[in-house]
């Protein structure tokens, strides 16, 4: 084990895949010589070359489009985008052709590549730099979608990721990078798709937190301990695949159920795992599963009004005191 | 150009230069968060380009856009309190230094997606058309945004349908640390108004006159019926792409070169050898709008934070 930061992780586990697979390469924009804005490809333009560590210019859809040419035709791309926000001006070759390449074609072309980058709140980079896009991506079939939490599981789920032969959306958080936490180091370790970690075990009820939630909830589960509530928290780490088994094995251990992410609420992941929930483990259920995640409210500039739209400790603790009937 | 016209212009980069410094200033020390992207060194463009635009003419914007709005009619001080995040801000505090608009000026915003504003700006002058007017757009954008598939497409549209639209295209060389070379398949960005049958033209975009002169040309062929434009403006910005860019993409030296070429410096010295002005009566300009930041600062550190009660007004209006 290796103690590194979250975007050394990344950087350490893509260098190290490009080493054993000559197949594997990285675009982006800004990645070659700055290293990324965020510095997750640092020093891979000097080991690895500009054949493989390619500058390019601002044009989100034809890097991306690039990234599902380059996989059915034998290639194995990561595509860096510097902020997730941007997959939306490449929409149609992430949901029309990535997504549906596989299946339309009968199976016949796999299509191993890796759309990966930052997203969230936390830096002041107001609405159309801040958003967590990920439950888009879960609603069309045909996209893996990654939400890692800490440097050990980035690490881990993009080896799964790079080796993966579908495509497969990777959801860094910007104020992670900077964590720091154990990393395996062995160069085969990976985490497979859909196997949730269950992060605490608890007995009162099952806390599920993706992202930076997870480090979030972390403390208020420990604060609740002072209370006498014991939380199992649980990441799935995976949102497609979804580990639904050791979600319904806790509800049905607790009872009672809360989701939390950073997305928007409405529509948000925590609509589907709360809905899944509830058709799973209905009779086991002893209060109404609740949801939080980002107000329906563009993501404001100001601080004070960001902290307003996104969970809060106390929004998470209330919640819980809430499905206790405390 | 009258000499009215040319203290005005004058008079617009220096409140530029002095907003963006004062800026910088308390970006370091904190009371400004985010991306804050400078445009000192291409004070030139917006200054001469929007002396020529009313307030019924449109323009778009980019992430790098604290000149435009000021040419455009932004005051300096809601201006400054958008990138505090103040209640008093030109978007209340939702929109920060990359969204600062103002419609009611014809300023149909900064935009922080690149190449995002283009088609906005062709949306305006889309609108001037229908009505009627002889009111324009204009577009401002980098070189970096000239390799998004929107802006031809809205190049390409402009053009079909003749639209009084004029594209400027800053070309200073860098998208964040990707110089132009290595992104972008034409040295004169200029030359791609060919694929869509418009008159393209570059220009020194440090000198005020070659700017006014090709700018005075688009807006007289939009104005009258005769469509769209290309205009691209060689120039260069002096700061990082952002505050806080190591900058490991380029040289002291480079930087230092294109110093000696300020736009300001250069209008000035033209200024005062045409007789147009006395180098006092220019420094008095400038103390004039030193005294104006100062009070823009104060507004803005003054100004209340937006209260979180609030915060989802206006996500529909009514
Ligand atoms: C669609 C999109 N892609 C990437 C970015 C990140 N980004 C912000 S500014 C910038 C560089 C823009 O370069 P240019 O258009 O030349 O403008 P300049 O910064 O030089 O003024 C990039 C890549 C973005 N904001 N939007
Ligand atoms: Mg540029």
């Amino acid at each position: 084990m290796s103690k590194k930061s979250y975007s050394v992780a990344i950087r350490d586990v893509i260098a190290e895949e490009m080493s054993r697979d000559d197949r594997v390469f990285i675009i982006g924009e800004d990645i070659a010589e700055q290293g990324g804005i965020f510095g997750c490809t640092r020093g891979l333009l000097e080991q690895f070359g500009e054949e493989r560590v390619r500058n390019t210019p601002i044009s989100e859809a034809a890097m991306i489009g690039a990234g599902v040419g380059a996989s059915i035709s034998g290639m194995r791309p990561i595509v860096e985008l510097m902020y997730m926000d941007f997959t939306f001006v490449a929409m149609d070759q992430i949901l029309n052709q990535a997504a549906k390449i596989r299946y339309m074609y009968g199976g016949k072309a796999t299509l191993p590549l890796v759309i990966r980058g930052q997203q969230g709140v936390g830096r002041g980079n107001a609405a159309t730099h801040s958003q967590s896009v990920e439950s888009i991506f879960m609603h069309f079939p045909g996209l893996k979608v990654v939400m890692p939490s800490n440097p050990g599981e980035a690490a881990g789920l993009l080896r799964t990721a790079i080796r993966d032969d579908n495509p497969v959306m990777f959801f860094e958080h910007k104020i992670l990078y900077n964590t720091q936490g154990e990393v395996n180091d062995d160069p085969d370790f990976a985490i497979p798709f859909g196997e949730a970690n269950i992060v605490q075990e608890g007995s009162d009820v099952t806390l599920i937190a993706t992202s930076q939630y997870v480090n979030r909830c972390k403390a208020v589960a420990e604060k609740l301990k002072q209370d006498g509530i014991s939380v199992e928290l649980i990441d799935p780490r995976t949102l497609v695949p979804f580990d639904t088994e050791t979600v319904i094995d806790s509800v049905k251990k607790t009872g009672r159920a809360v989701v939390v992410h950073e997305a928007h609420k409405t529509a948000g992941p925590g609509a589907e795992i709360a809905a899944m929930i509830m058709e799973e483990a209905f009779n086991y259920l002893d209060a109404p599963v609740l949801r939080l995640g980002a107000a329906a409210c563009p993501l404001p500039f100001n601080l004070n009004l960001e902290n307003a739209v996104v969970p809060q400790e106390a929004d998470i603790e209330s919640a819980i005191k809430k499905v206790l009937y405390k | 150009m009258d000499q009215e016209k040319m203290l005005w212009i004058y008079r617009k980069m220096q409140e530029i230069r002095k907003f963006e410094e004062r800026a910088l200033l308390l970006f370091e020390r904190n009371e400004l968060r985010g991306s804050v992207h400078l445009y000192i060194g291409q004070e030139a463009v917006a200054a001469t380009v929007c002396s020529h635009l009313r307030d019924t003419d449109y323009i778009s914007s980019t992430h790098r856009g604290h000149g435009h709005c000021i040419a455009k009619g932004a005051e300096l001080g809601p201006a400054l309190a958008e990138m505090m995040g103040k209640a008093t801000g030109y978007c209340l505090g939702r929109g920060g230094s990359m969204h600062i608009a103002d419609v009611t000026k014809g300023n149909l915003g900064a935009n922080a997606i690149v190449g995002g504003g283009v088609p906005i700006a062709l949306g305006g002058a889309l609108a001037n058309q229908m009505r009627g007017t002889d009111d324009i757009a204009v577009a401002f954008f980098g070189d970096g945004a000239t390799n998004e598939g929107i802006v031809h497409e809205s190049m390409n549209l402009a053009s079909v349908w003749n639209l009084p639209l004029i594209f400027v295209c800053e070309n200073n060389l860098y998208g964040i640390s990707t110089h132009t070379s290595q992104s972008t398949a034409v040295e004169d960005i200029s030359v791609r108004a060919v694929a869509y049958d418009m008159p393209g033209e570059t220009v020194d975009g440090n000198d005020v006159l070659s700017i006014d002169k090709a700018i005075v040309k688009a807006i007289e062929r939009a104005r009258s019926g005769g469509g769209p434009s290309l205009i691209e403006c060689k120039t260069y910005r002096w700061q990082g792409h952002w505050t806080g860019d190591p900058q490991v993409y380029r040289t002291r030296e480079e930087v230092k070169s294109w110093m000696e070429k300020c736009p300001i410096k250069r209008f000035e010295e033209y200024m005062v050898s045409k007789k147009i002005a006395t180098e006092d009566e220019l420094k008095k300009i400038e103390e004039e709008v030193i005294v104006q930041m100062d009070a823009a600062e104060k507004f803005a550190l003054e100004s209340p934070e937006p209260d979180p009660a609030t915060v989802m007004d206006n996500v529909f209006c009514y």
